[in-house]
Order: structure tokens, then C-alpha cells, then sequence
């Protein structure tokens, strides 16, 4: 069994969310939620934002230049930012990789 | 947009609001049966095991679910006992599914199948938790008292990946397996878990039954604290190790379940829901069932519940301390267990009077305690050969 990679988040890399965590809306609470093995956490609305551009087909740079269009805000303040956000979660087993372009 | 490094924020809304003793719940503990093959000295499930013809039935599993997420229920681990010994475990899981909740298994991973982990994946499950004994056959078998559990996990836990569920590796820590921590560690790794739990043994039940063969040293504490460390930092972004210290050898009380009856929730094998797993151990409460009222008026209503809600309920020391907001007094059962009185403080807590007492009981268990177990069983337990 080969061993496990830290996942290094890069312009190309093509994010999705881990097969184990779930974005959704709770009605109960009024609130965003990203649920994974014990956790539960609350992504802000910019957060909501990326993981749900983070389809893995796009990659982290389609999804800055995306929300640097919708923002009009500066490309690499963007994707400085996403890129951080993506590492974080990764790093907590959030967010994965996507092997290739796959519809 | 200077917020989205903000990635996340901590869960403080998913709290109970200011003022408020308890918030919806968040998780569920599903104890679908007491039923199970392993008899680890260590289990956490009452000294008393709910009998099979009293188990709720797959329709009355399949109505509380429902319930669950009417109260706003998040996720809920299916355990038991052995929760793969019942034939409807994949209806239930489909049942969570349907209604929204996102369902982990807490198994021992004997008696799963390739296709059973396959179906369930099918079914919805996110999340598989496999405990482990230790990392040696032979000691890891002796343990759970089971012949051949170690190898059929090594299998189990290859088919939980292959089915690309998320696996978890739970290892309970005790005086007779902390020395195998550092192989216990690398063999998460090597099976693919994301998570490793590093679980002391917390003293109810059977394991306060068995406490003298589990009680570790302070060395080996000093010395599991070091591993995790090292072991987090090696392995950042590979694995997750959550971390359960020993309270006898604590300062502070641990924020047992994160205060009583405040967002989690146990369901016994028979339906009666309880604060925790423990928590028929303090005898003297009654604990409602599902059989009899609705999770959402149980919830609210339930005298056992609503017992040791908040602080108000607080005797000195804890009354007038500075930290009862954050760590409620610490565990009820541990009080019962230690002092019979379910309100006093918790001696793991500094403050409590017997606080240097169970302290040196620590110490005198583990450097002079018997290593024979007393296995688990629906008899009242076996002693080891």
C-alpha cells in the first residue's frame, strides 16, 4: 500500500472537495456547513464561494480568475488568497485533487 | 475580499446561544446493539448489556433518524457495541442519507465483507472508524480477545479505501500497548487512514473494572504526549491525530462530551437516550426512551437531561470557579464513579479534595497493578487465563 502525499495546492492543481466532506446549507441553523469526520465546520461565504467553483475540472487558477472577474478585485491578491484557503483545507483532508479533466 | 484566508471560522455558531444551557444537537451516538465479538477490558459500553430482543426494531432506528434531523442533528456514528452484527445496518445508513445526516461507522471491523463495505459506501456512509488493539497480532489479539480480529481489521480497513470512504484509525491507549504507539502511528499511515485517534482509556465501566491493568506510568504519559507531537508535525496533511490525555494524571478536568446534554447525544441499544455512554452508570437517574417519547420533547423535557444542564446545579468549588464555563465541572460519571456523588466536582480536576488521592491510586496501579484483564461479556466478565 503506497504511502499517503501531502497534497501541495498550485495554480494548476484541479481542487474538489474530498469524497468524505459535505458542503451544504442547514435549514435549522440558517448557516453554511462543511461536514467530515468529526468536524463540522463554517466556511464563510467566500469559502462557499471557492468550494463550489472547486468542481475538479476547473483549476485553482480558473477559479481566481473567475472571482477576480465577479470582484473586479486584482488577480494575484486572489489567487494568493484561494490558495491559502485551499492549502488549509486540504491539509485538514477537506479538499482533494482531482487526477484529470473529468466532466 | 480580504476574508477568504479566513477559510473557516471555529464552530461558535453552531454553540448554543448566549444564556442558553444546551443548543441544537449536532451528533448523535447510535448504539445499535451491545452485541459484539471482541470483549476488550476497556469497552465502553454499560457493565449491564442491553439484551438483542430488546434493540429497537429497523422501523423504530428508521423513525428516530428522521427525528434527528428534525432537531437539526448533523451527524451520527453508528456504533454499538458491534453495529455490523445487525442485518439492517445499510438500511440505516440509507435512512440517514435521505434525511440529510452525514453517517459514520464505529466498528471493530470483524464480521465486515468487502461487499458489505461496498453497499454500505453505496448506501451513503462518508465515514468508517476502525478500532485497533495494538499494532502486534499477538498483543493487539489478546486484547480484544478475539482470535483472529487483527488481520480481518487490516482487511477491512483496505476495503473501507478501496470503496474510497474515509477511514479512521481509533486506537484505545492503555499501560500494556502505549510502548507500541510510535507502530501504531505508522501503521495508520500505511493503511490510508486520514485520522488517528489516540484514546486513553477513560475509567467507567469496564474499564474502571479492569483500571489496575490499565492505568499507565507517568512515563509513558510524558512519553505518548511526545510521540503525538512529532507525529503531528511528520505527518501534517496526511494524518489528523486527535488526542484523548489521561485524567487521572490531569491538572483540569476534561469538558466531558463538551458539557452535559449541551449538543451530543447517545441513543442505548433499547432507545434510551443519554448525555453519554456512560451515563447509566450513575444509578439514580431515569433515562427516557425513544419508545415513549419523541427526540425533540426528550431533548427539551427530559429530567436526566436537563440534571446537570448549565451551572446552576454547581456545588463549591465549581460554583464560584473561574472555569465552569468551559469545562461545566468536568465529567458526572467520573464524579459518581470516584466520590458517588454525581455532582462533585471531578476528581481529575486540581481543585476537587480527592484530587491527589486518585492521582497517587494512578500511580500505585500502574507500577504494582495485575496486567490480567477481565474481558467484556454479557456475564459480567471473564478473567484472563
Amino acid at each position: 500500500m503506497s504511502m499517503a502525499e501531502r497534497l501541495t495546492i498550485g495554480a494548476a492543481t484541479r481542487p474538489k472537495l474530498a469524497r468524505h466532506a459535505r458542503l451544504r446549507f442547514d435549514t435549522a441553523r440558517g448557516l453554511w456547513l462543511l461536514l467530515a469526520p468529526e468536524r463540522v465546520l463554517l466556511p464563510d461565504p467566500i469559502a462557499v464561494e471557492v468550494l463550489e467553483l472547486s468542481d475538479g475540472i476547473r483549476t485553482v487558477r480558473d477559479v481566481a480568475e473567475n472571482l477576480s472577474q465577479k470582484y473586479d478585485a486584482p488577480l494575484d491578491r486572489i489567487a494568493t488568497d484561494v490558495t491559502a484557503m485551499l492549502q488549509s483545507l486540504a491539509d485538514k483532508g477537506f479538499v482533494a485533487a482531482a487526477d484529470g479533466v473529468r466532466p | 475580499m480580504s476574508e477568504t484566508a479566513a477559510a473557516e471560522r471555529p464552530a461558535a455558531s453552531l454553540s448554543p446561544e448566549a444564556g442558553r444551557t444546551h443548543g441544537l444537537p449536532v451528533a448523535v451516538l447510535a448504539e445499535l446493539t451491545h452485541r459484539c465479538p471482541l470483549q476488550c477490558p476497556y469497552c465502553s459500553n454499560p457493565l449491564e448489556l442491553d439484551r438483542p430482543k430488546d434493540e429497537l426494531s429497523t422501523a423504530e432506528w428508521q423513525r428516530v433518524l428522521g427525528e434527528m434531523a428534525d432537531l437539526g442533528v448533523l451527524q451520527v456514528h453508528f456504533s454499538g457495541g458491534e453495529p455490523v452484527v445487525r442485518r439492517d445496518l445499510g438500511d440505516l445508513v440509507r435512512r440517514a442519507s435521505e434525511v440529510g445526516l452525514y453517517s459514520n461507522l464505529i466498528t471493530s471491523a470483524v464480521g465486515l465483507t468487502r461487499d458489505r463495505v461496498f453497499a454500505l459506501a453505496d448506501a451513503g456512509l462518508a465515514h468508517v472508524q476502525i478500532s485497533f488493539q495494538a499494532s502486534d497480532a499477538a498483543l493487539a489479539n489478546r486484547i480484544g480477545g478475539y482470535r483472529h480480529g487483527h488481520a480481518q481489521k487490516h482487511l477491512a480497513a483496505g476495503w473501507v479505501r478501496e470503496a474510497g470512504l474515509a477511514l479512521t484509525v481509533n486506537a484505545v491507549m492503555h499501560r500494556q500497548n502505549l510502548h507500541e504507539l510510535p507502530q501504531i502511528v505508522d501503521m495508520a499511515v500505511t493503511l490510508g487512514a486520514q485520522r488517528l485517534e489516540v484514546a486513553n482509556v477513560q475509567y467507567y465501566g469496564w474499564a474502571l473494572k479492569n483500571r489496575a491493568a490499565l492505568m499507565p506510568t507517568r512515563a509513558q504519559v510524558a512519553e505518548c504526549d511526545r510521540v503525538v507531537e512529532e507525529a503531528r508535525e511528520r505527518f501534517r496533511g496526511v494524518l489528523t491525530i486527535d488526542y484523548v490525555t489521561p485524567d487521572y494524571y490531569a491538572d483540569r478536568p476534561k469538558t466531558c462530551m463538551g458539557g452535559w446534554g449541551r449538543q451530543v447525544f447517545n441513543i442505548s441499544p433499547s432507545g434510551k437516550v443519554l448525555p453519554c455512554h456512560a451515563a447509566e452508570t450513575i444509578t439514580g437517574l431515569h433515562f427516557d426512551s425513544v419508545r415513549d417519547h419523541s427526540l425533540g420533547w426528550i431533548w427539551e423535557h427530559s429530567p436526566a437531561l436537563n440534571r446537570y444542564r448549565g451551572t446552576d446545579w454547581m456545588p463549591a468549588p465549581c460554583r464560584s470557579c473561574a472555569h465552569k464555563d468551559e469545562d461545566f465541572g468536568g465529567c458526572r460519571c467520573q464524579a459518581f464513579a470516584l466520590t458517588g456523588d454525581a455532582a462533585a466536582t471531578d476528581p481529575a480536576c486540581a481543585l476537587s479534595p480527592r484530587h491527589a488521592a486518585i492521582f497517587r491510586t494512578a500511580e500505585v496501579e500502574a507500577e504494582t497493578g495485575t496486567t490480567r484483564f477481565i474481558y467484556r461479556n454479557p456475564t459480567g466478565g471473564t478473567a484472563e487465563a
